[in-house]
């Protein structure tokens, strides 16, 4: 994976015209290429960079003069912070309307829900973004429309959501990160409970004389958001990497907007870096989701001693 | 007030499909006394799974119950509110399923499942109601019941897990239990056990039955009273021995003659004619007279209800006579 | 269908065909049984098409935007680009206002002072070529790939899908941005990041439909007549595997110009040279806090519509093209 993206980043661009400061002279061109180690066969580079790499070090910023992975640790917890947000909303919202469209798939109120989440699909996030500051911020005046607000020191992380103030600026970044992912929980929640609610098990729990919550709280919910956890946690990747349209527009100061603004300024090795962790994060939130899925159904968790 | 458990009078629950209207259960009625087995006998389709469904106030859309009445103990279940009827359903009266691979919710344990239908009914803490859970194991005839409460579905065969179904059924110790097939999907010596197991615990406990099958073989065993459905209709009804033994309807007569234990070894075995109908387009008058060898002109109109000796019902213009 | 036109030589090979079109579930479906047999399949493909009135009117706006968008230059008012027709004392109007000229901004005018309802139509233009030539691109080198592994499997196909699968577990969105963050701007440079972004996906579908069609008898009977490989596959394979990869171009292409517009609205897109409708967006967005709100709204309702009623033509082409993939 190393190996990609460094082939990535270093061969099919010039590493030589992106790495150097564009107002360089010809000897910080010289000093550059050497302390790259650019003059090197580039199996040697790569070497360098890996080895680099493992002990932590994934370059220096051009701009901000300090490693890019500080750098991007820095702005990493309001990036968190905004993607958790946005999934957290994407259930808590989308999972009861996912499931109502799936109980009464025939009502009005159904039929709206869906065409909504059709939309949601479609819509292109900085637009809905966009639309957002403009009636909530400019017109209504009701929530600001760009930073993080007031932020809270919780083990050495800033947090907006702890203050009202902070919980206002994040409330539409988060919903706007969210919209597409919400869909999505409609859409998996309405399925699943389409067909879950056919199920023999479910008229057994009403011949039991169950009452309707717990039918729907425990024996649905539980069964539908084995689909939904899995998918919704593959794609809290998908909310991170998307929330550099969404930081963009709310002026958020997470990594998202950080990376963008580091392509804007060449600012190659903080790329590398923010590339470098993206991978990583890849790769433990696929694991992470495999461990939860296993907690969530029964089935496929390892045979128990007695068996 | 009559001493039956169940008095079910011209029940009829139609399914409005985007078709038509098909008339899965149409104007039947039955009762049954306390302790009393009732076998309900037909093939697939004929309304038999509707019939237990329409008792327990389960019939899913698009089908609905459209007229009669189901009086339970004296109620009339047809008039009780949602949360009234969720008191009866599972407390007083109860119902096996016929997939046990199915009924059991796949990711909730079975003490969960157990418990939490002691407590929708009863007013019992977690640890009473997980000792009756135990006990109720324990009786059904499931070895090591403490371990076994702590297990999943999947860990379960499907015979052991048709047990854990019943025992759930008789948890609240309920007047009347609706049996839909329970052995239909199980190995033949399973069959027979669960089969005695249930008779034993209603014996002992003094509930009534209504066991739901296509399975003459069962019913003869089991129960002392049965109803034979045909097209939504009950056709015949009288004791085990004399239906079985002296049928007076047509059908009755050609179920029993195509069963192969019934026959003699070498003799061609009976069979009748042609296919269940539609429910959404049954011919007029009795339903069974494009099969049915006795048809003539009088079979187009609709027969009526003729009792015949020892409390029997049969629903033909032409019964077999006895003496025939 | 398709295959027996392009069936073209052995009596084997068009017996099976023609077994295989026989069983073609579209050429059974019940709603066209009133058809005529006289009736070729695209006829009957249309008739099944236009049953849904929402797809109906889909596929008629579809129709007017590419119109509006392919001859932009002929129907706008005015030439956005061309300096001798914009008037900087014009910038940032209400819709509906005049210019001093006496023509009416109907949808107001940016921040430099160009007619909006021009800008979008060639916005629209740009939008529109990327997409489409993008997905055509892809479509081909992607489909190309597909079919490959299809064919010979073994090696090639596990080393093919690996790639393909590694790169379908990353969003789009990501890839396209590092790409981007390569290459620099330019409609070239957009147009190779979307083939990379999109060409996957082409390739895992061509993969999975001439899987299934590649058990089929016809293939075998092309196998045993000796034809050639490449015979094989693009006269005989491709073609059965066409539908689904219609179905995935349509969706596919709305795909790409939202992430184009993505792209170029966070100014790593298309070069300010030729504004796409991102960009025409991005434009407006610092006007907007000033109440401006015309700027990025036009654009975005242009975008929006042209990305739902392509999606939902493709979504009906799903449904029509592949009776039993219910939605």
């Amino acid at each position: 994976m190393s190996l990609l993206v460094f082939v990535g980043v270093n061969v099919v661009g010039d590493p030589v015209d992106m790495l150097i400061n564009p107002e360089a002279d010809q000897a910080e061109i010289d000093r550059v290429i050497r302390h790259f180690g650019l003059d090197k066969p580039i199996h040697m580079q790569y070497w360098h960079f890996l080895t680099n790499a493992l002990q932590g070090d994934l370059g220096k910023s051009f701009i901000f003069g300090m490693p890019a992975l500080q750098l991007i640790l820095m702005r990493m917890p309001a990036t968190l912070e905004l993607a958790f947000s946005a999934l957290i909303l994407a259930i808590v919202i989308g999972i009861p309307l996912g499931v109502y469209a799936g109980l009464k798939p025939e009502a009005k109120v159904s039929r709206t829900i869906m065409a909504s989440s059709i939309l949601g699909f479609s819509l292109p996030t900085f637009w809905v973004g966009l639309m957002m500051i403009m009636v909530f911020a400019v017109m209504l005046g009701w929530l600001p429309s760009t930073g993080r607000g007031e932020t809270v020191m919780v083990g050495g992380m800033e947090l907006s959501f702890l203050t009202l103030d902070g919980l206002s600026h994040l409330l539409m970044p988060a919903l706007n990160l969210s919209l597409f992912k919400m869909s999505l929980v409609i859409r998996l929640a309405r399925a699943g409970t389409r067909e879950v609610v056919h199920q023999d098990y479910m008229k057994f729990a009403r011949a039991k004389g169950l009452s309707e919550s717990r039918l729907i709280m425990v024996h649905l919910l539980k069964n539908i958001m084995i689909p939904v956890v899995t998918v919704l946690g593959l794609e809290l990747g998908g909310l991170i990497a998307f929330s550099v349209v969404t930081e963009t527009v709310f002026a958020w100061p997470g990594m998202g907007k950080l990376i963008i603004d580091s392509i804007h300024l060449l600012d190659r090795p903080v790329v590398v870096a923010y590339l470098m962790i993206i991978v990583l994060m890849f790769v433990v939130i696929n694991l992470v989701v495999d461990v939860l899925y296993s907690i969530l159904d029964p089935r496929v968790r390892l045979q128990d001693v007695q068996s | 007030m009559p001493e039956s458990t169940l008095d079910v009078r011209h029940l009829r629950t139609h399914f409005f499909t985007r078709d038509g209207v098909a008339k899965a259960v149409e104007d039947i009625s039955f009762s049954l006394g306390s302790g009393e087995v009732l076998g309900l006998v037909g093939e697939s389709g004929s309304g038999k799974t509707v019939t237990g469904f329409s008792i327990l106030g389960l019939v899913d859309a698009p089908g609905k119950v459209v007229g009669g009445e189901i009086l339970f103990k004296g109620r009339d279940l047809l008039k009780l509110s949602e949360e009234e009827m969720r008191k009866v359903r599972g407390n007083q009266l109860a119902m096996v399923f016929q997939d046990p691979m199915m009924t059991l919710n796949p990711v909730l344990r079975i003490d969960t499942q157990m418990i939490e239908a002691i407590q929708a009914h009863q007013n019992l803490g977690k640890v009473a109601a997980r000792e009756l859970a135990r006990d109720a194991l324990g009786k059904v005839g499931i070895a090591s019941p403490d371990e076994r409460l702590r297990a999943y579905p999947h860990q379960f065969s499907g015979g052991m897990r048709q047990r854990v179904a019943i025992a759930i059924a008789l948890l609240n110790k309920p007047d009347l239990i609706i049996a839909d097939e329970p052995t239909t999907a199980l190995d033949v010596t399973i069959q027979g056990q669960i089969l005695h197991e249930v008779q034993r615990l209603c014996r002992e406990t003094g509930t009534s039955l209504i066991w739901i099958t296509h399975d003459l073989a069962v019913v003869a065993g089991l129960a002392e009273r049965i109803c034979v459905m045909y097209a939504g209709r009950i056709v015949e009804a009288g004791s085990v021995d004399e239906v079985l033994d002296r049928p007076l309807h047509p059908y009755s007569k050609g179920l029993i003659e195509s069963v192969p234990s019934h026959n003699q070894r070498g003799m061609r075995l009976n069979q009748i004619p042609g296919m269940t109908p539609s429910l959404l387009s049954l011919p007029e008058g009795c339903a069974f007279r494009t099969r049915c060898p006795k048809a003539d002109e009088a079979c187009a109109g609709m027969p009526s209800v003729q009792k015949a000796e020892g409390g029997r019902h049969v629903f033909c213009h032409h019964p077999h006579r006895e003496a025939a | 269908m398709s295959s027996i036109r392009y069936s073209t030589r052995g009596f084997a090979s068009r017996t099976f065909k023609a077994e295989m079109s026989m069983k073609n579930p579209l050429l059974q479906d019940g709603a066209t049984e009133g058809l005529t047999a006289a009736e070729s399949p695209f006829q009957r493909f249309v008739a099944n098409y236009f049953e849904s009135r929402v797809a109906t009117v889909a596929f008629f706006v579809l129709v007017v935007i590419l119109i509006l968008g392919f001859f932009a230059p002929l129907i706008s008012p005015t030439d956005p680009y061309d300096l001798a027709q914009v008037d900087v004392l014009d910038s940032r109007l209400v819709p509906g206002s005049e210019s001093y000229t006496g023509m009416t901004y109907w949808l107001g005018t940016d921040g430099a002072g160009r007619d909006l309802l021009s800008a979008i139509l060639y916005g629209l233009r740009t939008s529109l070529s990327v997409g489409v030539l993008s997905g055509l691109i892809a479509l081909c080198i992607g489909g190309a790939v597909g079919l490959i592994a299809a064919y010979f499997g073994g090696k090639v196909e596990t080393l093919i899908m690996r790639v393909v699968d590694i790169q379908l577990g990353f969003p789009a969105i990501l890839v396209a941005l590092v790409l981007v963050a390569l290459l620099g701007k330019g409609v070239d440079k957009i147009i190779i990041a979307l083939v990379v972004v999109q060409w996957a996906y082409y390739a895992r579908t061509v993969r999975g439909s001439a899987l299934v069609e590649r058990r089929k008898e016809y293939i075998e009977a092309a196998t045993c007549l000796a034809l050639s490989h490449r015979r094989i596959v693009f006269r005989h394979l491709l073609p059965n595997c066409l539908p689904p990869l219609i179905v995935v171009g349509t969706l596919q292409t709305a795909h790409a110009i939202s992430l184009e517009a993505t792209l170029s609205f966070l100014g790593i897109g298309l070069p300010i040279t030729e504004p796409s409708l991102g960009l025409l967006i991005a434009n407006g967005f610092e006007y907007m806090l000033s109440q401006k709100y015309w700027i990025s709204f036009f654009p975005g309702i242009a975008l929006l519509i042209t990305i739902i009623s392509i999606n939902l033509v493709g979504d009906q082409l799903r449904d029509v093209l592949n009776p039993r993939l219910q939605k």
